[in-house]
Parts: C-alpha cells; sequence; structure tokens
C-alpha cells in the first residue's frame, strides 16, 4: 500500500518546484533528499540547536520540526541560494576571512539566520549580534570569530547598497 | 626531578630559517566548499537505493534480554532486515577493547544477553526509509527482567554492588597505586597538608553532527567499503575488520568530512560495523546514522567521571613538594581504551610546577552508564583542574598570593623530567602568565573587584590558573599500566605522501587522517607551501581510505599538526632529493653545487643558471630518456614519520618514560561575577594566553582557544549527562544537555607567546585541545575567588545554579 501524499507547490532560492510528499515528511528530509540540496543539515531533530535553520518567505525557521506540507506555497531560502554567479555573498566571504567556521556543520544555520539579523538590522553592535545568533548552536568556534564575520559583512553590504543608491 | 630515563631523545633542531607560510593567518582552503554547503558529510551521501538502519535502544538501565518478538517489524512493507542483538552476536565478534581484561568485560555492537545502560541498542532495522525503520521499531517487542542498577562509582565498588559484568566478579576493572619519586619522604618532611576532595562529573564532545556510517559489501570480493565520519586508524584497522570477520584486506573505511569531533569520533567503530552488518546481512548500500538521542545516550564517548581525594605537601613558604592522588573513575558499562585517560594524566601531573614526588592511585568503576570514550583533554584536562583546584587552596590555607605561589613553583630549565618519566620540552612559563596578567588587565579588576564588593555588594572572582598541554601521545600509555601487558606497542606513526604532477601541481595524501572541523588541509597546504615556496592554495590534499594507506594513527591527543609536519617534511627531502639529481644533470653540474630557492634549484653563485620544480617535474614525468638508465619516471615520495620521541618505560613502573614530550603552557584569567541569589556566573573579562610552540596559522589556533574555552565553559558551568539512581538518562536531548550559545561564551582577549619545541619540525606543540584543558579550572577558580568573602568554596562540576545555591545555603547564606 503506498503511503498517503500532498501536493505541494513551494519556490526555493527562486525554483519553483511541485512535490508529492508524504504528510509527514519534515522539510529538511525535503530539501535535502527530494531536491538533492543538502546544505541545510539536521542537528539535534528537536528545534534546539538551529543547525537545520532556513528562511520561509525571509523568517528562519527550523526545518527539523516543520513539515514539507506546512511550507505549501511559501518561499524558502537555503545556503545554495547565497552564492550568485560564481561569487560568494559577503556572509559567506567574511565567513572565511574571519575564520567564522571549523568543522562547517552549523555553517548553513548560521548563514541564513545572519542574512535574517542584517536584513532586520543592516548595522548591529556585536552585542546585537551575539545576542540574535544565540538561537544556534556552534561546537567549535565559540562564536567570536562568527560575530566578527557578521560584523564585517554587514559593514560591506552597507558599504554595497550606498554605492548602488541614486 | 627523580626520572633517570634520558635517553632517547632526538637530535635538538635548528629553528633560524625564515619561514614564509608558516605562522601566517592564511584563510583555511577546506572553507570554500562547506560555504557553499557542499560539505559532503557522511549524511550528504544517501543515494536513492540505499537503505537506512534505526536501532532499538533499551530503556533499562540494567536488564537480562528474555525475549523478542520481530514478526509485525519485519512484516511492515519496507522493511528488509531486523537483526536482534543476539543474533548480530553471530554476525559480528566483540568490539575489541583496550580494556584491561576485553574477555570478562565484553563489548558487542548490539547488547547481546542483557542491557547495561539505558540506550543501549538492543536491535536494528534495516528500511527502505529513517522513517520506516523507526515505524518497525515500535513493532518490536522486547520482555525484559530488569536487574538493580548502579550509577555512582563508589557504590560500585562497594561490596553487594550489582555488577555490571559478572564474569568481572567486581565492578572495580582496574586498581593500582604507582609512586614516582620519594612520595613518604616529602611528605614527612612537609609543613602542612593540604586535603580535598574534588567531582568532576561527565560530559562530552556532542559535535553538531552525529556519528555515520554507509556501507556496501560485495560478495563477489568479499569487500567492505564504509563510509563514515569517525575513523579507525590504519594501524588497528584489524579491530574493525575482526569485529566485522573480514581480512583487513577487504575493509576500506574511507574518511568523509566530519561536522565536528573532540574526540567523540575516535575509533567510534560502532556504527560502522552496524552499518556493515546490516549491508552484508540484506546486500544493500545501508546507512547508519545516529540521531541525537543515539549519540547522547549511545555514543560510547562520554568524558572522564571522576572522584578525587587528593593530598598535596607544602612548606611554609609556598614551595610545593609532593603530591598524592587518589581517583576513582567512572566509565560506565564497558571501558574501551583501559585508564588511558590517567594516562594523559600522568604526561603532566605535576602541571608547571617543581614537585618532586607523586603518589597516583586509581581505580576504574564500572556503572550502568554508558561508557566513557573521548574527548578534548583526555582526561588530562581533568587532572589540570584537579591540581589547580590544589594550588588555590593552598594559597588561601597559607595566605599566600594565588599568582606568586605558581610563579615560585615554576619549572625553569629544560628539558625537564616529571618524576612520572615524560618530559617537558620546552617552555616559558613566567613569560606566558604575565602576558596574560597583562591581558586579563589583572591589577585593575583586583581593585574592581574590591570596589564592586564594598560599594556594590556584587561578587566578583578572577581566576589565575597556570596549566600544562601536552600534545603527541606514544603507544606506551595505553599499557603501562599493566606489568604483563596484552599489546604492548611502540608505533605511533603518521604518513603522508606528496605527488608532484607533470605541471610541477603538488598532491598530499593523507592517511587515516579525516577533516573533524580542525584544519589539516591547511595545516599541510601551508607546511607543502613552505617547503616547496609554492602557494598553499595550489596544494591539493586527499584523504585517502584505509584498504591499502601506509601506518597512520590519525588525529587525536593534539598530534595531527605535528605529525603531519614531521611527514611532509620527510617526504619534501626525498623529492627535492631526487628533483636536485635531476637538475643537476639537466644543468649539467654536480648536485652539491646547487641550492634550493624560490621554488627550484639553482646554482651556488650563479643564480641565473636555474630549473624551477616544475620544468624538473616535466621532465621527469615525460623525458626519461634525457636522464641516466637508474632515474626512474616521475616525481614522489611518501614518509611513515614515526613518533619523535618515545622511551619506554621501566619494568617496575617507578618510570613511564617519555610518551606526552611537547608539552605546552597556558594561562587563563577569566573575570566573572556571581549572582548569590540565583547562583547565575556571567563572565566580566576574559584572557587566554596559550604557547603552543610555533604557531602555523596563529588564527586557527585562536579558532581552537575560543572554541575549546567555550566547551570549557559548558564543563564548568552548564554541561552534565546526568543519570538518575535507578539509571535513568535525565539529559538525553539538548534541551537538558546544555550547550553555550554565543549569550554564554564572552569575547576573549588571546595571546600567543612561542618556544619553539626543540625536537619537532618548525618548533611545533599540538594545540588543538588547549582551551577546554584549561578554562574548567580556570572557571572554578575564578567563582571561588568571588565567593571566597563568604567562606564558599565549588569544589564540583559543573557548577550549575543549583550548586553554587546549594553550597551558599550550606555555609549558612540563605541564597
Amino acid at each position: 500500500m503506498a503511503p498517503e501524499t500532498r501536493t505541494i507547490s513551494l519556490t526555493v532560492n527562486g525554483q519553483p518546484h511541485v512535490a508529492q510528499v508524504e504528510p509527514r515528511r519534515l522539510l529538511v528530509d525535503f530539501l535535502r533528499e527530494d531536491l538533492g540540496l543538502p546544505g541545510t543539515h539536521i542537528g539535534c531533530e528537536h528545534g534546539v540547536c538551529g543547525t537545520c535553520t532556513v528562511l520561509l518567505n525571509g523568517a528562519s525557521i527550523r526545518s527539523c520540526i516543520i513539515l514539507a506540507v506546512q511550507a505549501d506555497g511559501a518561499d524558502i531560502s537555503t545556503v545554495e541560494g547565497l552564492a550568485q554567479g560564481g561569487e560568494m555573498h559577503p556572509l559567506q566571504d567574511e565567513f572565511s576571512e574571519k575564520q567564522g567556521l571549523q568543522c562547517g556543520y552549523c555553517t548553513p544555520g548560521m548563514l541564513m539566520r545572519a542574512c535574517e539579523i542584517l536584513a532586520e538590522n543592516p548595522d548591529p553592535s556585536p552585542g546585537q549580534v551575539r545576542e540574535a545568533i544565540a538561537s544556534n548552536l556552534c561546537r567549535c568556534t565559540g562564536y567570536q570569530f562568527i560575530t566578527e564575520a557578521v560584523i564585517s559583512a554587514a559593514a560591506r553590504m552597507r558599504a554595497t547598497k550606498e554605492e548602488a543608491a541614486p | 626531578m627523580t626520572a633517570t630515563n634520558r635517553t632517547g631523545a632526538p637530535p635538538v633542531r635548528d629553528h633560524s630559517a625564515k619561514r614564509r607560510w608558516v605562522g601566517q593567518s592564511i584563510r583555511r582552503v577546506e572553507d570554500p566548499k562547506f560555504l557553499l554547503g557542499r560539505g559532503g558529510y557522511i549524511a550528504d551521501r544517501v543515494t536513492p537505493d540505499t537503505l537506512h538502519a534505526a536501532v532499538l535502544r533499551s530503556p533499562h538501565p540494567h536488564a537480562r534480554i528474555v525475549r523478542f518478538e520481530t514478526a509485525a517489524a519485519l512484516a511492515l512493507p519496507g522493511v528488509h532486515a531486523v537483526i536482534t542483538g543476539a543474533e548480530a552476536a553471530q554476525l559480528c565478534d566483540p568490539m575489541p577493547d583496550f580494556g584491561p581484561d576485553p574477555a570478562r568485560h565484553t563489548w558487542r555492537c548490539l547488547a547481546a544477553e542483557k542491557v547495561r545502560y539505558v540506550g543501549e541498542g538492543v536491535a536494528v532495522v534495516v528500511a527502505d526509509s529513517r522513517y520506516l525503520a523507526e515505524d518497525a521499531l515500535e513493532l518490536i517487542e522486547v520482555e525484559y527482567e530488569p536487574l538493580p542498577a548502579v550509577t555512582d562509582p563508589e557504590r560500585a565498588l562497594a561490596p553487594g554492588s550489582p555488577l555490571v559484568h559478572e564474569a568481572l566478579e567486581s565492578n572495580c576493572a582496574y586498581e593500582r597505586s604507582f609512586d614516582f619519586g620519594d612520595v613518604e619522604r616529602d611528605f614527612a618532611e612537609a609543613d602542612v597538608v593540604i586535603r580535598d576532595r574534588l567531582r568532576w562529573h561527565r560530559s562530552g564532545g556532542q559535535p553538531l553532527e552525529t556519528v555515520g556510517a554507509i556501507a556496501e559489501y560485495d560478495p563477489g570480493t568479499g569487500s567492505f567499503t564504509i563510509d563514515t565520519n569517525t575513523l579507525s586508524f590504519t594501524s588497528y584497522l584489524f579491530m574493525a575488520a575482526a569485529t566485522l570477520k573480514v581480512p583487513v584486506n577487504r575493509l576500506d573505511i574511507r574518511p568523509v568530512p566530519a561536522g565536528g569531533s573532540f574526540g567523540s569520533k575516535l575509533f567510534a567503530n560502532k556504527p560502522a560495523v552496524i552499518a556493515g552488518m546490516c549491508a552484508r546481512k540484506t546486500g544493500r548500500r545501508v546507512a547508519y546514522l545516529e540521531d541525537r538521542i543515539d549519540n547522547i545516550s549511545n555514543c560510547d564517548h562520554h568524558g572522564s567521571d571522576r572522584v578525587y581525594d587528593v593530598e598535596l605537601a607544602m612548606m611554609r613558604d609556598g614551595t610545593m613538594r609532593g603530591l598524592s592522588i587518589d581517583v576513582i573513575d567512572d566509565y560506565g558499562a564497558y571501558i574501551q581504551f583501559g585508564v588511558g585517560h590517567h594516562g594523559n594524566a600522568l604526561a603532566q601531573v605535576v602541571g608547571p610546577y617543581t614537585i618532586g614526588s607523586v603518589r597516583y592511585r586509581v581505580r576504574a568503576a564500572l556503572t550502568n552508564k554508558n561508557q566513557q570514550g573521548a574527548y578534548r583533554g583526555f582526561g588530562s584536562e581533568v587532572n589540570n583542574w584537579m591540581l589547580e583546584q590544589m594550588v588555590d587552596k593552598a594559597a588561601r590555607e597559607l595566605g599566600l598570593d594565588p599568582v606568586a605561589i605558581r610563579r615560585m613553583n615554576f619549572i625553569r630549565d629544560f628539558p625537564y623530567f616529571i618524576p612520572t618519566g615524560n618530559v617537558y620540552d620546552s617552555g616559558d612559563y613566567e613569560r606566558v602568565l604575565d602576558h596574560a596578567l597583562d591581558l586579563g588587565d589583572y591589577a585593575h579588576w583586583r581593585d574592581e573587584q574590591r570596589r564592586l564588593r564594598e560599594q556594590e555588594g556584587r561578587y566578583v572572582g578572577i581566576g589565575v590558573i597556570t596549566a600544562q598541554e601536552r600534545s603527541v601521545f606514544s603507544a606506551t600509555e595505553f599499557w603501562f599500566w599493566f606489568d604483563e601487558p596484552g599489546a604492548p606497542v611502540t608505533s605511533t606513526p603518521e604518513s603522508v605522501s606528496l605527488k608532484v604532477d607533470a605541471t610541477g601541481g603538488i598532491t598530499a595524501v593523507l592517511y587515516s587522517c579525516a577533516f573533524w572541523g580542525n584544519s589539516p588541509e591547511t595545516m599541510v597546504a601551508q607546511l607543502v607551501a613552505e617547503e616547496f615556496d609554492c602557494s598553499p592554495y595550489d596544494v591539493s590534499v586527499v584523504y585517502h581510505g584505509s584498504r591499502d594507506g601506509l601506518p597512520a594513527t590519525g588525529p587525536g591527543g593534539s598530534r595531527t599538526t605535528v605529525m603531519l609536519a614531521g611527514a611532509v617534511e620527510g617526504a619534501a627531502v626525498k623529492i627535492k632529493d631526487k628533483a636536485r639529481r635531476a637538475a643537476a644533470h639537466l644543468l649539467e653540474i654536480t648536485p652539491g653545487d646547487l641550492e634550493w630557492a624560490d621554488g627550484g634549484f639553482r646554482v651556488r653563485g650563479d643564480p641565473e643558471r636555474k630549473k624551477t620544480l616544475g620544468e624538473i617535474a616535466i621532465m621527469l614525468h615525460l623525458f626519461k630518456h634525457s636522464f641516466p638508465e637508474d632515474v626512474e619516471s616521475g616525481l614522489d615520495a611518501s614518509k611513515v614519520f614515526d613518533h619523535p620521541y618515545t622511551t619506554m618505560p621501566s619494568a617496575d613502573r617507578k618510570d613511564l618514560g617519555v610518551f606526552y614530550p611537547f608539552v605546552g603552557h597556558a594561562c587563563h584569567v577569566p573575570v566573572v561575577e556571581v549572582d548569590i541569589e540565583t547562583g547565575a556566573v556571567t563572565f566580566l573579562h576574559y584572557a587566554a594566553v596559550h604557547d603552543c610552540g610555533t604557531l602555523v596559522n596563529p588564527r586557527s589556533l585562536a579558532g581552537h582557544i575560543v572554541g575549546g574555552t567555550a566547551q570549557g565553559i559548558g564543563t564548568a558551568l552548564y554541561e552534565e549527562f546526568v543519570y538518575d539512581e535507578d539509571g535513568q538518562l535525565l539529559s538525553s536531548s539538548f534541551m537538558d544537555y546544555l550547550i553555550p550559545t554565543a549569550m554564554e561564551v564572552p569575547e576573549l582577549i588571546i595571546g600567543h607567546v612561542e618556544t619553539p619545541s626543540p625536537y619537532t619540525p618548525h618548533g611545533i606543540k599540538g594545540g588543538g585541545e588547549g582551551g577546554r584543558m584549561m578554562a574548567p579550572a580556570a572557571i572554578n577558580a575564578a567563582v571561588n575567588d568571588a565567593l571566597a568573602p563568604l567562606g564558599v568554596r565549588l569544589t564540583e562540576l559543573p557548577m550549575t545554579p543549583e550548586r553554587i545555591l546549594a553550597a551558599l545555603r550550606a555555609a549558612g547564606h540563605a541564597g
């Protein structure tokens, strides 16, 4: 007996998808296995560590405790969508420059959370960054160089925006 | 200084050459793939045809397995196999271990006859998906006959305790007392003896990625291929092969990047064995990827769990004379590494101090908990904490300044043999201390402490600890415990192959070495670039599988960078030797008239006559007949770099020999505030200075220092695998097992001091574990300093708010 499935339509990193999924299928498994986007990682599977963070309509969510069917109609962003035209996003580049990663496992979730933080506040203080990224666990870095990376990326993104402004 | 085994030191090296790449904080070469979400972790390698395994875990801490009912699970569509522990015992042999008496504390990949801790695997289901496998787990019925459990190590050693392994007839897996130096004399001559009882509870690495393996079995060749984020040392591959009952040369374990380890993926063969067993049984590719509860409750990698009774013999002026340690370590239900963790402690048991004698009594208790494994520090961090606690207590009881008492006892002459026989190769402890006090703004914070106490009624404390950071272990520490060891191995090598292609590009092949969140590729790229004057970004690094690999021990004990540096250096010498002969032939000059400069060989005194490595390489690869008959085509070389400084223990074990010779040092100076109403601890300042010899990549080391300190903060304040008296694990998720977030970890002020090792390439010492080896001691010292006016001293980690409030109440403060 084939399991019951539902049809969902959603956009992931700008690409529209229509898929059949089991109602119980987690969004993270759908992204990783069905869409072949393994950049979103699984850490604790109960919504604590933030490793699986993606953006749903611009807001960060834990894709390990949300069902794929709940994302029907949503616009999802994952780490795979950050680099554009072969160019790293300023956040990715600054994470490398400041060594804001070691094992890299929490990094995609941390990057997506940082995108949301900078969308809400383009010029955060180090204290504000620390408070905001406290949503996500990192076991390697002790957060110091992540904080530095987010601050420098924010400065670069502000500069780019000013240049682009008329 | 009683050890006499002074022979066997390697030659002292000349480190005067200028370095171009070693010492630079270059961007890590590993990073781009991780930043793009293309890390290639084990879970990323699941293909659509891969089956998934899920393990049924015991809900009982101690119970006999009476009966299994698996028919309903097997009947579920999509389920391919159900293997119970009893069947697994037929399919697989026991897991080999370094325990004292493996035949009497037998460890298997799934429990066969009885379970010994909550979370121990009793059966595995293989199904089309993880979802179906977990559905099937719920359909398995297991009848257990519960047995009384023991979770307290002292109760476990007392008569009448339930026995974890009946065959052992005791829960004491190991007991021995060692004397190093004249302990009796030092205690007899002491003015005072400082005594304390200290308790360190268990925490663990808990990387964000769990352990996983994907196995395939080819019945046509009888061979396994297992991809895993854990590591089975090439040199010890026979252990996993023995469990799977396959010849070593039919097992290829291929390392894939690990999302963190901190020791917890060291030798974690069990998931690879389970995946392999399932692959052979089903004839399919099978993934076993632990979930978080598996990883917390059944990982075989909980950290140290110790009860100490310690005595420190002192003179009234503050001179430390002798140290007597009586430690019980709660190993849990099995004891895979024996008491090797105490070898780590004995490597630096006297810290940076001129303590002349040591008595070390260790008892290994078995209890109904998940077994101990490795966690950053491997037991040496616990010794650091214990000793620094004792030094602070001595300072307080003798009315001496905690900084002054450390300074006056510092070892100053190197190399220095400590009473156990291990050597400290080099160091400059005062320089580290002074730098840390400076960065820690020590005088200012002492004033602030007083002011805040007097004017605002706040409890601020400053910790100052000075402690050791041993690196590069020798195999002897796993067997010098026994008079007649079962396997007195003496090899701990590491290997690298360097291959220069026809265009001059260099590929470095690492054996049995995994990416664990450290930076092996960056280290090797910088070391190769240093040898060949190329860009580190042009070096390609390959992780070789185990089967046809060269001898290698893999990461652990802060050995990777030192050992890889030796292997790279050795392989580079061979390549340059051949390249020199080839260049000499092409330039029609004798090899001795050439010198290496700027990425090639040039004629001494005539620098325009030269051949670059690329020019030499293309000739060696493609123009065989341009060279004499005996020159083979190609340009590559391998080096098996053996441990550079190991000496044998004496027969009476009064001298354990040199087994952890490259010994770094650090001083941490945290400033904390303790809220005596809530028991909360917050950081006001934190300075850390480390000396790991010559730095390869200062930024990378700083990352290890901050990250390790963050873990040390967890150990000191938050993290504990809590088992209740009945044996239930109360902290089995990240809801209860509290890992510090960015709000709990302060910004560190980091300083580096470099006293090069005289014995290693470039003078490098290992530094990957340092943060966690210092922070628990430092934070405990700071909390005790804060609470000193109330007469309160914390002697148990982690210092949770509950424990702090309890200590305050016990001292008569309402809290």
